[in-house]
């Protein structure tokens, strides 16, 4: 009880003594509140990037592509090898007896992004980025239920009409229903805008395979197909049946998994960035803490000696120090992890995502977990910027801080 | 009034390294001080008061020779057991109070008793008590910044006897104050001395503050150089 007295004493002093001292510990906090908010904002765009990737996929969709492939855009699919899985076994069918399975071209084209359109308005003198155009057809749509079109209508078959998914619509300019867009040699109008749960998908142009197949010189060949799963265990069926049959060649997974992997290779290349550049920053508010701290220690020299001088123990004076750079760095921690969700949380932007050279829009998402490492982030500089302090507090002889010789 | 010894230093030296050099505080000094008694100490400055004072109240330790207090031995008490020793035995007074200014007088005047088994009723009863007895019961609540240096000392002085200890070491108690307030604050030291007998050791350079003290100790060079006996 008595040790419990003597920190809550010291620690109180401590506290209390910051107004003292207010613009080094403002600095401390801001410092630290700055580490917190560079490294939340990478860790919320990875977290972000990570949720819309990994929200695309579901377990019933199987995809399929040629073996040895990592993405849709280095695969290639025959439409022989399209008819065998139609026959395939665990692959659903629909109320006709019509197999749920959905041949798709996978291609690049370029787009130009809101922010990247000059003064002018003329988009042909912009950046470009580039963009996903789908090929599929009427049953591409229907074996993805949870498709909305929240604008216009779906493209009609045998034209050069395009959906556009609503998260690239809002990112990227000249893709409003009625607007022509230029890909390749042809003009295309858009003609709807479709949600589908804020999935990659969102992302995506969408057109009719044989128009695309035309522009791209790619008949007969596609970069996937998708197949719906009649149960759990369909997926080891139709993946026995295309490893077994010679003239299929094909890597069968869900399209949950094949989601999950292309989000964690950016999303960990996003950390890769975010987290050293956040460590940089620590060592400077770190620099920063312990300036503060020493400055702390020394501004209470006589304090935390008259206190020893009472009987308080050197344990006290310790954690006491220690747990003021911790409130500071704290304050730090909170205030960053504000600054990033009120400045980022919630904000759109896209990256290009690895595998597939394409642009995928998504949200900043400041997470409670994300929150978290950005608080243990402030508390390690908060630590390591107070215990060198407080060890100084605690030994420093008494009749030393006084002044003796 | 003064009794049994209650410090007694052997032999005490004190030596400190600076640099390449060795300076010698104290060599091979003998004090006995008896329960009750009231000694000021006085001398030039760099003749050692200071680090009398600190080794009677074992926040430094002697290079060699003892220190007993009240019969035990002192000088061979590790840090902890210094602190918790200090913190029954020995009341601090210092020249500029040096109380927590972020703390009312109150809780200045508690600090010692959170190192006790008081529980809160009984420690804000001790703490009403010390303050009238220096005249600052109505004081309790203000910080030290809206006390005058007599008043801030008067609380200090409570602080210092809030846990009973035998030994108050004044270290320049009045150095800080104008003449009349001195007075007081040294009335008050003397009467602690003769009605509750309190043993007192009192550096300063004030003349006029020693006369309190029932007897004088010059220092000079690491020597006492002359005893009068005032009282």
């Amino acid at each position: 009880m008595r040790v419990f007295n003597e920190i809550a004493v010291v620690t109180t002093i401590c506290i209390k003594s910051i107004p003292q001292r207010f613009w080094a510990s403002l600095s401390t906090v801001v410092a630290v509140g700055l580490v917190v908010t560079v490294l939340l904002a990478f860790l919320a765009m990875a977290a972000g990037f990570q949720q819309t990737l990994r929200g695309t996929g579901t377990k019933d969709m199987a995809i399929l592509m040629r073996a040895g492939s990592q993405a849709e855009l280095n695969s290639g699919v025959t439409r022989d090898q399209a008819r065998l899985i139609e026959e395939a076994p665990g692959v659903m069918k629909d109320a006709d007896g019509k197999p749920l399975v959905s041949p798709e071209l996978y291609v690049i084209v370029d787009g130009v992004k809101k922010t990247a359109v000059p003064a002018d308005g003329n988009l042909k003198k912009a950046p470009r980025s580039n963009l996903t155009l789908r090929g599929l057809g009427p049953v591409g749509i229907a074996v993805r239920p949870g498709l909305k079109i929240v604008e216009g209508r779906a493209f009609n078959p045998g034209t050069n009409e395009l959906m556009v998914g609503r998260a690239l619509q809002k990112d990227f300019a000249g893709l409003n229903v009625g607007d022509t867009v230029k890909l390749g040699n042809s003009d295309w109008l858009v003609v709807g805008a479709f949600e589908l749960g804020g999935s990659v998908f969102e992302s995506e142009l969408w057109a009719d395979t044989p128009e695309v197949q035309d522009l791209f010189h790619r008949q007969n060949v596609f970069q996937s197909i998708r197949a719906r799963l009649t149960g759990p265990d369909a997926l080891k069926a139709l993946s026995d049946y295309a490893t077994n049959d010679p003239q299929l060649k094909l890597d069968v997974t869900t399209e949950a998994e094949y989601y999950a992997q292309q989000a964690s290779r950016t999303s960990d290349l996003i950390q890769k960035l975010g987290w050293p550049l956040a460590i940089a920053m620590a060592f400077g508010a770190l620099a920063g803490a312990l300036n503060t701290m020493y400055s702390s220690v020394a501004a209470r020299a006589q304090e935390i000696a008259t206190l020893r001088c009472i009987g308080f123990s050197g344990t006290s004076s310790f954690i006491g120090t220690l747990l003021e750079s911790l409130v500071l760095a704290l304050v730090g921690g909170i205030v960053g992890t504000l600054i990033t969700w009120v400045a980022v949380d919630g904000l759109t932007g896209s990256t290009l995502a690895g595998s597939t050279f394409s642009q995928v829009v998504f949200t900043f998402h400041l997470t409670p977990a994300v929150a978290l490492q950005g608080i243990i982030m402030a508390l390690i500089v908060g630590l390591v910027g107070g215990v060198f302090p407080a060890w100084r507090a605690a030994r420093v002889p008494i009749a030393e801080a006084y002044g003796s010789p | 009034m003064t009794g049994q010894t209650l410090i007694h230093l052997q032999d005490v030296s004190k030596r400190f390294v600076k640099g390449r050099d060795t300076i010698t505080i104290f060599d091979h000094l003998g004090l006995t001080i008896p329960a009750g008694d009231f000694v000021a100490v006085m001398g030039p400055s760099g003749s050692g008061k200071t680090t009398l004072l600190n080794l009677l109240g074992g926040i430094d330790q002697p290079t060699g020779g003892s220190i007993t207090f009240d019969g035990g031995r002192v000088d061979t008490l590790t840090e902890g057991q210094l602190a918790r020793w200090r913190a029954h035995n020995v009341g601090f007074i210092f020249q500029f109070y040096n109380l927590m200014p972020t703390l009312t007088a109150a809780r200045n005047v508690e600090l010692p008793l959170l190192l006790t088994s008081f529980g809160r009723a009984e420690r804000k009863r001790r703490v009403e008590a010390a303050l009238s007895l220096v005249g600052l019961a109505e004081r309790a609540n203000h910080y030290p910044r809206e006390m005058s240096g007599g008043q801030q000392q008067r609380v200090a002085i409570a602080r210092a006897l809030i846990s009973d200890p035998k030994l108050l070491l004044c270290d320049e108690p009045t150095g800080d104050l104008d003449r009349t307030t001195a007075d007081e604050i040294l009335s008050m030291l003397r009467l602690l001395n003769q009605e509750m007998g309190k043993t007192i050791v009192m550096v300063t350079h004030d003349p006029e503050a020693a006369k309190y003290a029932r007897r004088t100790l010059h220092l000079d060079k690491g020597r006492f150089t002359e005893r009068e006996l005032v009282a």
